[in-house]
This record gives C-alpha cells, structure tokens and sequence, in this order.
C-alpha cells in the first residue's frame, strides 16, 4: 500500500521515509528543470532572494506539454535529475526538503540530502499523460520568459512516486538492482 | 517524372509527429504485454502496468504520451526519378514539424545554439538524413527521440583486436552507466564499422526497426539476442528500479569499415520508441 503524505513535508515525514517506500503526495511542489536552476544559481550568486520560499518545499524536475484547451496541464512527467546536480546542494542548505524526477543523483547530492535531512523521490518517467492527471492547478511564478522551463507552482493529489534517497543514506537504484543482477559485470 | 507537391510533405509530416507521440506502435504494446508476463519484480510489473495505461490515456485523449516529444529526426529515401515541385525538401520537413508541434500541443524542445541556448519555439530544425534510392517514391521514415536516453548514449573507436568480446563488453557497460537515466525498459540501437559519423547513424537507423525485427543478417540476428538476453541479467528494470526487464529489444546495423578500424555506437531509446513510416 502506498504511503500518502502531504506538502510542505515536515521533519517527521522525511524521517519517517525509507527508500523503496512507495508514495502518494498531495499539496503544492514548485517546478525547475535546466534554465531555471542555472537562473536560480545566478540569483544566489549576486546575493539575491529566490522567487519563492524554496524552505521546507519540494522542486518537481518536469517541463511540460502546452495545455490542451480544457486540459490544467500537458503531459507532466519527470526528467532527468542529474543535470540538477551541481545546483542542488546550494538549494537543500537553504531549506529545500525534497525533490522529485528520474534517475541518479551524485554522491555529493545524496551527501546534502543526509546532512540536510531531505528526500529524493522518482515518478515513472514516460508516464506522463497519466502523472498529469493527478496535477489539479497550475501557475507560473517566476521566470516566464524561460516558456516550458518557467517556475510553477502547481497543487498536486495523489502523485505516484518512489523514494530513491533518504535521510538516513538509502539508495533504492542500488538495492533494487542488486536483487535482480544475474551477472558479475 | 513523378511530382510531389511541398503542401502534401508539410502535411504528411506534421501528422507523423503527432501519431508518433500520441499512439503507441503496436510493436512497444506488444512488448510491453509480453514483458509484463515475465517480469519477476512486483514493482517492476506496477511500473510496466503504468505504462500501458499511460499509453491508452495518450492515445484515447490525443495527448503526448511523454512530456518530452522529442527532436523530430528523419531518415528519408528520395526516390532519384521524383520531383518536388513548391519548395524544398528540408523546408517542407520544417514546416511539417512546425505544424505538426504547434497545433498538436507538442513541447517545443529545441534550442537554436548549443550555447545561447534559447529556445527556437516551434521545435525545429528537425534532423534530417536523406538518402538517394531507384525508383519516383519518397519514404520517410520519422522518430520523436527525447533527450534523457540520448545523454546516456556514447560512441567509441575501439581496435579490431578488440574484437566481438570488446564489442559486447562496451555495449553492456554503457547500457549498466545509463541505468534508470535512460528511462529503461529500453531499446538498444548499435552501429558497429563504418567509420566516425556513419557508425552513429547506424545505431541511431537501427531504433527505426520494429521491435521483434531481427537484422538479416543471421549472425548479427544472433547477436541481438544474445545482447539482450545479457543486458536484461543486469537486474536495472523498469526504471531502473530493479528488474528482469531493461530491454524491450537490441537492434544492431552493421557495415565495411577500414582495415585499421572498428567504430561501435550505442544510441539508447527509452521505452517510448516512437516512430513512423510515409510513403509518397
């Protein structure tokens, strides 16, 4: 069964999460994949504020579809996390609680999610149509100009996804694959 | 001499990108359904179960099945006895893609220098790849190909002492680094010879194949299975969460190459192995 738990997390949340740990997340995450992180590092750099309040938040690393008429959103679904690396151990000392997308991070990465007492969740990437359904608002606060790679704020309800790394130093990636590998390469 | 009018490109391309990146190819269902009935991970089969509803809700809505709809990559066969009579080809490609993205709430994807990196706004310049053939028909073969297992692909001269062992090990490592970053379960496109560039676009031709298509060739045929067979020992999964299933499917193209040399190329797709077929 999974674990459904709300935004923004708190302290006894993230401690309480173990990789593997299939979830379900309900509140308000930020969007920022490539551009918005390089301007966000920019900002930081000249001693600026960032556009929100990223303390106790969750960045969800996704840069989607245009809107159908109707529709809230595009297709929404995560993309690779990695490319994020070099910024985001600046953004989890200032407060940042957890992020979400797909793939492995760096060890310096999985480093400042210990220290900082965050966690890393993966959605299912490709599963985009499906993962945008359980996204109900959406709108740009920051960075317009950047187009599909603005920051949102959106409120999400039920978003399926999977603890990778947690607080106390899991890696899913690693325990998962070391069940199922039949070879010594 | 056969003429092909410009409109009838633009319009048959920008119809090719939005099948592609709403309907599944019955080949990756078909590999998906299959993958299910063999997958020894619960979460493994739960991940590969959200796919395939995933792929219905894209297709019953007319929405992408993925956020990332891709560079628009062409190979095209220009039958050398045709005419193309109101613009060029590689202008009529543009404007299909133009179109295609545009009206079909497709994510523009492209930025127009590496370095500036703004974003061209309409998903072109497609690439595209043409090749002259016998005959007044124009095949073109199209991929929405996205960007995350395309950063985990590589290419590398090795020697031809090297030989079919030093193949399959390159193969099997870059396929192990990519892990969950390339959005497994995959299919695994190789060039092998040729020289620099031409053995890439081998391993990228080879993605056009249908899954379950063995090359002609029955001792690469044969090698296709045996990679797959070893890439899926790897226990990555369904992404990458651990799993019997990494690939769908191994697609290699192989060609002459120089005596003094032995090009290898591993141009991953992720499970959304979107592509479609024209013929003009």
């Amino acid at each position: 069964m999974p674990k459904s738990i709300k935004l923004p997390l708190d302290e006894k949340t993230v401690s309480s999460l173990r990789a593997g740990d299939q979830v379900r997340i309900s509140g308000t995450v930020y969007t920022a994949r490539d551009a918005a992180h390089m301007r966000m590092a920019e900002t930081l750099d000249k001693g600026l504020e960032l556009p929100f309040d990223i303390n106790g938040q969750v960045i969800y690393y996704v840069g989607p579809t245009p809107a159908k008429p109707g529709q809230v959103i595009g297709s929404a679904g995560p993309t690779t996390s990695s490319r994020m690396d070099a910024y985001t151990p600046k953004l989890l000392e200032l407060g940042l609680k957890g992020m979400i997308g797909k793939g492995y991070r760096n060890d310096q990465v999985k480093q400042a999610i210990q220290d900082n007492h965050a966690v890393y969740f993966a959605a299912v990437g490709g599963s985009a149509a499906l993962i945008a359904k359980t996204i109900k608002s959406v709108e740009v606060i920051a960075y317009e100009d950047l187009g599909i790679e603005a920051i949102r704020k959106m409120e999400v309800e039920d978003f399926p996804a999977i603890v990778i790394n947690d607080m106390h130093g899991g890696d899913y990636y690693q325990e998962g694959v070391n069940i199922y590998r039949k070879t010594n390469i | 001499m056969k003429k092909i009018m410009y409109q009838e490109i633009v319009d048959r391309v920008a119809s090719m990108c939005q099948e592609a990146n709403y309907n599944l190819g019955e080949d990756v269902f078909e590999a998906f359904q299959q993958a299910l009935r063999t997958e020894e991970s619960p979460v493994g089969k739960d991940v590969l179960q959200q796919l395939v509803d995933n792929a219905k809700v894209a297709k019953t809505e007319h929405v992408p099945m993925c956020q990332d709809t891709g560079t628009a990559v062409f190979i095209v066969e220009i039958g050398q006895d045709c005419h193309i009579v109101g613009g060029s080809l590689s202008a009529a490609i543009n404007e299909g893609v133009r179109k295609g993205y545009g009206e079909g709430y497709l994510r523009n994807s492209v930025v127009g220098d590496p370095l500036n990196r703004k974003n061209t706004g309409d998903n072109t310049p497609a690439v595209i790849h043409l090749e002259m053939v016998e005959g007044d028909e124009i095949t073109i073969h199209m991929t929405a190909k996205g960007g995350g297992a395309e950063n985990m692909s590589d290419m590398k001269m090795l020697k031809p002492s090297d030989g079919l062992v030093g193949i399959k090990d390159y193969i099997l490592d870059i396929v192990k680094d990519a892990g969950p970053n390339a959005c497994p379960p995959l299919v695994v496109g190789v060039g092998i010879g040729g020289n620099f560039e031409r053995c890439a676009f081998l391993a990228k031709k080879s993605l056009f194949r249908p899954i379950g298509e063995r090359n002609p060739d029955p001792t690469i045929a044969d090698l296709e299975i045996e990679l797959m067979e070893e890439i899926n020992r790897l226990g990555i999964g369904p992404q990458g969460l651990g799993g019997s299933t990494t690939a769908l499917d191994v697609k290699i193209e192989a060609e002459a190459c120089h005596i003094a040399t032995l090009p290898v190329a591993v141009n991953l797709n992720c499970h959304a192995s979107r592509h479609q077929v024209a013929i003009l």
